[in-house]
């Protein structure tokens, strides 16, 4: 099993979720999270202060998923969540050691 | 006595008291997330406090019998002889109707001050602080200029406190950025207002309280209440367009913070031309407020004190404005017991604006300075360094503004 972590900008987040939804990825987790990477920050304006502000708000979404669909899954987001310019996020692909459903006590690729 | 002047000056008493509340939100969107209440409440608590020292010395003080034009005495303390018939100020209203109108104005100008020394100052020393200059320094001004006083007596026009409000407050505000010294981290951290949209609704209030403030000030439902009513509008809304106009061509963003800004500063500079000048005058008047104003808080960022909410750019120099324009653009057309300026071919008026106002600001500068020292001594002025960062809401208060 494999957790599928993805940086996103937050306006992209409902074509990620269709996207993945249409392969049939049956769970997902959001986060409003904020960092910087190579965009940097953003400029801020009130009234005589300027501020930069180093951290830009994205969308985190994780999903976990059976280790064979990996590269699908990652393809699909690339996909739906790729502008081209700079700020676009990351993916990261994490091994996963249990799964467990917490009503039934399934543990595995059947919790997933 | 007139009912239909006495029903006017209660709704109009009624609008300035909402001017208060509507600067604790103007002011509490400002500031960080934990210090809101603590900023609030040094508006809203003004509502109390003043309302005490009106009744009790106060409202003597400021309008009892002159004493060597300088201050009212205490002949009319605990409101001795200020009852249901009319006063001297005000011929178809009960006096008690006049001292309640009164008192909202006295209410609104401490709690403005409280903006330059935001976030850091202990609720203590802002209580004191208040008590102190609202005896002090308010009620001898308010009786220079209203109060049969010096400045009054001078020909000077104010008539709904550009003087007595707003270059008082504004002064009062730059002793204390100056006393108080700057924020933790100012300069270092970004301080983002936490909530515009409480700012800009307190904008709104302030500007609907604001006809109380000026139309109520012709103290009838008359004629000259009609054109202070319409002068607060043309100049408020010039002003904030003037302002992000300003705003749009400096940084490339017209800011919704610049358009309640704006707002604010043309309200102040029209307050005491209102009832003395034409709507043509309150257009130039709101215009140039907007710019002056953004320019004065441009300028901050540069002499490098931390007026926090820009009571200094925006009540200051708004309220000397005002004061300066009311010599300029007066004229007997729109008010035969005014004067004309110097643009209707009377100079000295402009003069006398200027002899008013700055004595105004040497008067507050002197004495708040004074008061800030004596409230350091006796309760210090500013919250540990600890409870600075930990936030005013809670380590003054005990109470955080949102729970999530």
């Amino acid at each position: 099993m494999v957790k599928i972590e993805a940086i996103i900008k937050p306006f992209l987040l409902e074509q990620v979720k269709e996207a993945l939804n249409t392969i049939g990825v049956t769970g997902l987790t959001v986060t409003e999270v904020r960092g910087f990477g190579r965009q940097k920050g953003h400029r801020e304006i009130y009234r005589g202060a300027e501020y930069l502000v180093e951290f830009q708000p994205k969308i985190k979404i994780e999903t976990v998923i059976p280790q064979e669909r990996t590269e699908e899954v990652v393809e699909t987001i690339l996909k739906a969540a790729r502008t081209g310019k700079i700020g676009d996020g990351k993916i990261f692909v994490y091994p996963l050691t249990q799964v467990i459903r917490i009503r039934t006590g399934e543990r595995g690729k059947t919790a997933i | 006595m007139d009912s239909g002047d006495t029903a006017f000056m209660l709704i109009s008493t009624a609008l300035v008291m909402l001017m208060t509340p509507g600067l604790a939100l103007f002011y509490g969107g400002l500031v960080r997330t934990k210090n809101v209440l603590a900023t609030m409440m040094q508006s809203f608590i003004c509502l109390g406090v003043v309302s005490i020292l009106w009744v009790v010395f106060g409202y003597s003080l400021a309008f009892g019998p002159d004493k060597g034009g300088f201050i009212g005495g205490f002949d009319w303390a605990f409101l001795r002889s200020v009852g249901t018939d009319p006063g001297p100020y005000a011929a178809t209203i009960p006096h008690l109707v006049f001292s309640a109108f009164q008192l909202m104005f006295a209410i609104i100008t401490p709690a403005l001050i409280t903006g330059a020394f935001a976030e850091r100052m202990k609720f203590s020393a802002f209580f004191l602080f208040t008590i102190l200059w609202t005896t002090f320094v308010y009620f001898p001004v308010c009786h220079w200029v209203w109060g049969g006083g010096w400045i009054g007596k001078l020909g000077a026009l104010d008539f709904a406190g550009g003087t007595v409000i707003h270059i008082n407050s504004g002064t009062a505000a730059l002793a204390s950025a100056l006393v108080v010294g700057k924020r933790r981290g100012y300069r270092k951290e970004p301080f983002q207002p936490h909530n515009l949209p409480l700012t800009v609704l307190g904008a709104g209030l302030l500007w609907f309280g604001w006809f109380g403030f000026n139309a109520g000030s012709a103290l009838t439902a008359g004629a000259v209440a009609g054109v202070a009513f319409f002068n607060t509008q043309v100049a408020t809304g010039a002003a904030a367009v003037a302002w992000i106009t300003a705003e749009w061509i400096k940084v490339g963003k017209p800011t919704t913070l610049g358009a309640a800004s704006g707002a604010v500063a043309g309200l102040v500079a029209v307050t005491p031309a209102a009832g003395f000048v034409g709507p043509l005058a309150a257009l130039s008047i709101g215009i140039l407020a907007g710019l002056f104003c953004y320019g004065a808080v441009l300028a901050k960022e540069k002499l490098g004190y931390d007026d926090a909410l820009d009571v200094v750019g925006i009540h200051g120099i708004g309220g000397l404005w005002g004061a300066l324009a009311t010599g300029l653009f007066a004229s007997t057309v729109y008010n035969s017991a005014g004067a004309d300026g110097l643009f209707y071919g009377n100079p000295k008026q402009l003069l006398v604006q200027a002899v008013g106002a700055l004595a105004a600001i040497v008067y507050s500068f002197v004495v708040s300075w004074i008061l800030l020292k004596v409230t350091g001594a006796l309760t210090g002025l500013r919250a540990t360094a600890e409870d600075e960062v930990q936030g005013l809401d809670l380590t003054q208060h005990s109470e955080t503004s949102y729970v999530l």
